[in-house]
Order: structure tokens, then sequence, then C-alpha cells
């Protein structure tokens, strides 16, 4: 997992200061909420860690983000190979516009991953996780006499991991468009698991969800952060009571307060945390 | 109140006087076509050159042109084609900044509005300068010069109309910007890719100024790109210009065939444009 420090972090669009000195060290291994009410840059923030604020205009940074220890602002790192660490979970699921099958292949195909071909080198990854009900051994028998078998394994790994396998196994080579939204979510979830990434970036992932499949999000990242450090901007302060194991508050682009989440809201130390978790400003 | 609703009332019937009017103008227009020129309409017509004598009312028929069209225009489509969609590609934001795709666009339509010959006229000063004499590959030029234009900007516009987040996806997972256009953004685009290519199509075969003197006129099938074209229009507008009836009738028959053939191209984009959009996300 890599460590994620943020330090004097300024973020500008034009002249607009979205950030404005942030200094943060993420936990490792755990669920960490950015909570605020809306405009306070917690998406900015979000974005800031895989450099995704790249694609907007006028954008400009100072201070840095190490990712075990280096720098991401620095005009020499690899863009590409840090947006494949940190894995990103948008607001709104986006199906790319081709099969569910395809969804899943897009990330490990443009990356030119060797488990897209080599059985072996899938099955020791698969191994490392937990899949309830997968028999990895029998599947792997069975997909070594298929001609594509490790990339179907590998799309069903993937589906299994984020739940969705059951409901689509009878459709992968259908448009992921006809999913429902909750289902594109995961299709989602998915998608961002195949490039292997050592992180999970989300914003608001389940606002746009109804709440069972929300719940079904919420459960997918508890499971997950045995293996993945994650990063969820919600601005569901309930949401982030259930989930999150460390929150960091943002009001106005600055970094207000942050700590493990019993503390935090047990004891808010700042008047405009207080003010925010008692419901007073939202 | 009753005013208000009395404007309601007024506007609502302006708009439906209006749509009948442009059902009743394309109606009208097939019905005189369709009514003048249905009786010359015949398998000679279709099948044959011109024999001697044909335009004071000999036989034969208007092969050279129906084929002349298809070629200049089918090789004029192909030309806007292989220039359009990489021009279009290259005014999305990832590629160009936004004044120099603003002025773009600006150009492309002043392009658009400019009279079918001013582009005849300066196709053929090109084709004086590369010293040749009217040709298919004169008209081709001549006729990608008025199509690229119109399929440059309908297939920017499409493209400009894809979300933003969806591009985000792509590249959140790690992908360069042409893998984001080649796999998510043409993918996308595709269905608007062939509505714009099969309006550049109608506008082109339509087309009699700019080939004028570019392609000039022939009564035989042209057998290299050097050799001169006939076209559907100008056949109309050759034979129209008789005192003879038969000759008019004709006219109208060619005008037919002009009228069947953009249909037919219509309907194929429209099934192209169905199938492509299996995929896409809306």
């Amino acid at each position: 997992m890599p460590h994620i420090s943020v330090q004097n972090l300024t973020l500008r669009y034009g002249a607009r200061e979205a950030l404005r000195h942030v200094t943060l060290d993420i936990p490792d291994g755990r669920i960490t909420a950015i909570i605020g009410p809306s405009g306070c840059g917690k998406t900015t923030l979000l974005k800031s860690l895989n450099r995704l604020t790249d694609l907007n205009e006028e954008v400009s940074a100072d201070g840095a983000v190490l990712i075990d220890g280096e720098n991401i602002f620095d005009p020499a790192a690899d863009v590409l190979a840090l947006r494949k660490k940190l894995g990103y979970l948008s607001q709104r699921p986006f199906p790319l516009p081709m099969s569910i099958y395809d969804n899943i292949t897009y990330g490990p195909r443009i990356h030119a991953m060797k488990r897209l071909t080599s059985l072996t080198r899938l099955g020791d990854f698969i191994k490392q996780h937990e899949v309830p009900g997968f028999d990895v051994d029998a599947a792997l028998r069975a997909a070594a006499g298929q001609k594509h078998g490790a990339r179907d394994l590998l799309v069903e790994f993937y589906l299994r991991l984020a739940s969705l396998w059951d409901e689509v196994r009878d459709r992968l080579h259908t448009p992921a468009s006809r999913l429902s939204i909750g289902q594109q979510q995961r299709l989602a979830l998915a998608r961002t698991l195949a490039v292997e990434p050592e992180a999970i970036l989300a914003d608001e992932p389940t606002s746009a969800l109804d709440p069972i499949s929300a719940k079904l999000i919420e459960t997918q990242f508890q499971a997950l952060k045995k293996n993945y450090s994650i990063i969820v901007v919600t601005h569901i302060l309930r949401q982030a009571r259930r989930i999150a194991d460390y929150v960091v508050f943002l009001y106005l682009g600055e970094l207000i307060e942050h700590g493990p989440a019993a503390e935090f809201f047990a004891d808010p130390k700042d008047p405009r945390t207080r003010a925010y978790i008692s419901g007073e400003i939202s | 109140m009753q005013r208000r609703k009395l404007e309601e009332t007024v506007v609502k019937g302006l708009m439906i006087a209006s749509l009948g009017l442009i059902v009743l103008f394309l109606a009208g227009i097939i019905f005189v076509i369709v009514l003048r020129g249905a009786r010359a309409l015949t398998w000679q017509m279709i099948f044959q050159t011109p024999h001697g004598g044909y335009y004071l009312g000999q036989g034969g028929g208007v092969a050279n042109a129906i084929v002349g069209s298809l070629y200049l225009t089918g090789g004029a489509s192909v030309v806007s084609l292989l220039l359009a969609l990489p021009i279009a590609f290259a005014l999305q934001r990832e590629y160009a900044s936004r004044s120099f795709a603003r002025f773009t666009r600006l150009a492309l339509d002043v392009l658009w509005g400019m009279p079918s010959i001013v582009y005849g006229a300066f196709g053929f000063v090109i084709m004086v300068w590369l010293g040749l004499r009217a040709s298919l590959l004169g008209g081709i030029i001549a006729l990608s010069l008025l199509m690229l234009p119109i399929m440059t900007r309908a297939m920017e516009e499409i493209i400009d109309m894809i979300p933003r987040e969806l591009k985000e996806i792509s590249y959140s997972l790690g992908a360069t910007r042409l893998e984001t256009t080649l796999a998510v953004v043409l993918r996308q685009a595709l269905p608007g890719v062939v509505t714009a290519a099969m309006l550049a199509f109608g506008r082109g075969i339509g087309d009699a100024a700019s080939i004028l003197f570019t392609a000039g006129y022939t009564d035989y099938v042209p057998r290299s790109l050097f050799d001169p074209a006939a076209s559907l229009p100008l056949a109309v507008f050759f034979q129209i210009g008789t005192p003879i009836p038969e000759v008019q009738e004709r006219a109208y028959a060619s005008a037919l065939i002009l009228l069947l053939i953009v249909l037919a191209v219509n309907l194929l984009s429209r099934l192209l444009s169905l199938r492509f959009s299996r995929n896409t996300i809306r």
C-alpha cells in the first residue's frame, strides 16, 4: 500500500484558491472520509491525489503530494503510473461505451498487464484475495484449456470481487449501459480494481445510488480495506460515521481538523467542526 | 389570465402551421418530381449511357451521371472523412486551447456558409496549378473542399457533447489522450460520426456549382481519376434546359434518381447509426 502525504498543498483554478495550505498524512489500509460542506474543496483534494485535476483548465498547484516519498507534481512524475496506482471511483458511475466484459479488460489492456494472458500470474494474484464462494483452484483448472482462459477468469474474478458476477454472468458481452445504476457503480469498482491499484479514491460513490446499492458499496469498502487504502469523499455525515476509520474535515478550502473517526466525532476541537457535526452548518 | 392562455394557443397554432408548411414543401417537391419524372424513369435511364442524339430525345440513359456522381461524392466523402475525423478529435480540450478551438470553429462556420461556386473556382485554380484538366480528381478535390467543413463541424459538435466524466474515467484508469480518444471518444461518437458523414454526402451529391468546371461533363463513365466525370445535378441542368418535352421529362427522372440515392444513403446511415449506438452511454 502506498503512503500518501499531502504537504502544504495550495491548488488554484485560475485565480480562485480551491485548497489552501493543506497538510495531511493519510493512514494506510484504512477508510479515510473527507467531509465538509459543498464547494469546500473535498473533490479537489481527492482528485489532486491522482492529478485528475489536470483535466481542468488553468489549474496550478503549490506544495507537494508525496506518494511513497515521490512528489506527484514533479514535472518528471509519471502521471499514467500514478493513476494506475490510485484507482478512482466517480460520483455518477459511467460505464465505458462497450460491453461489460470490455469494461473490465480496458484497463489491463492499456497497461498490457501480464495477467491478461498468463494464468500463473493471475492465479498467484487471485489467491491473495478472499472472495466468498469462489473456488480459485477449480476456476484455474477450468480456465487452463480455454483460448482466453486468463482473460475470462480475470473478468470473473473482478466481477466477483465487486459482487456483481452473479447478476451479469450470462450477459458479459452485452452493453454495460444497460445495467442499473447500482450495478454500474459496482462495475466501475470492478473496472477500477482490475488495473491493480494500491489505493482507491472515491468521490461520493453512493450519492447517485438507491439505499440498497449504496449499502452494497459500503460493504465492499469494508471488505476491501484489507488490501487497499480507501479515501472517500462524502457529504453524508452518517455515512462517514458508518464507514470511516479516519476523518478529514475541510471548510472553504482549508483543512480544519482531522483525526481517527471515534475521536473526531466524540470530541471535535474546532468550533466549525462542532457546528458541522451538530448540523448548524451543512 | 385569459390573455396568457390566448398567447399560448396562438403560439402553439403558429408552431403547428410552420410544421405543416415544412411537410407541405417536402411533399410538394416529391410530388412534382415524381409526377413529371416517373414516366421517363426506365431501366434504360438507369443502366445505359447516352446514345447519339440522346439530348434530342433519342435512346440511352444517365448511367454516366449516376456513376460519375457516386464516384465524385464517394471519393470526396473518403477524403473528407480522413481529414475531418482527426481535425474534430484535435479540437477537444485535451489537445487544443480554448481560443484555438473557437477560432477553428469560426473558420469552419464561414467555410460552411461559402457559396459552392467559390469552391469550384478555387478548385479550378488548384487544378490549373497541378496541371490537371476537368477530371474526376479535380471534382473530388473541389467537392472535398465543400464537404470538409460540414463534416468536421458536425463531428466536432458531437464529440464536444461527450460528457467530460466519461473521458475522466478513461484517464483515471491511466489511459493516454490517444487511447481515450480512440477507445472511448470514437466509440461514443460513432453514431454521430456516421450522421455527419451522411449530412456532408447529401450536400456533396446535390452540388452542381463546385464540379461545374472541375469535373466537367462527359457521356462516358470515367475509367480513371484523370477522365472527366458526369454528375446528376449537371445532368438535370443540361436536360431541363432543352426545349424538347421528352428530354425535360428525363431531367425530372434524373432528379428523382438523385432523390432516391440521397434517401437510400440516409436510410443506410440511420441503420448504421442505430447499430453503432448499441454500446453508447446516454
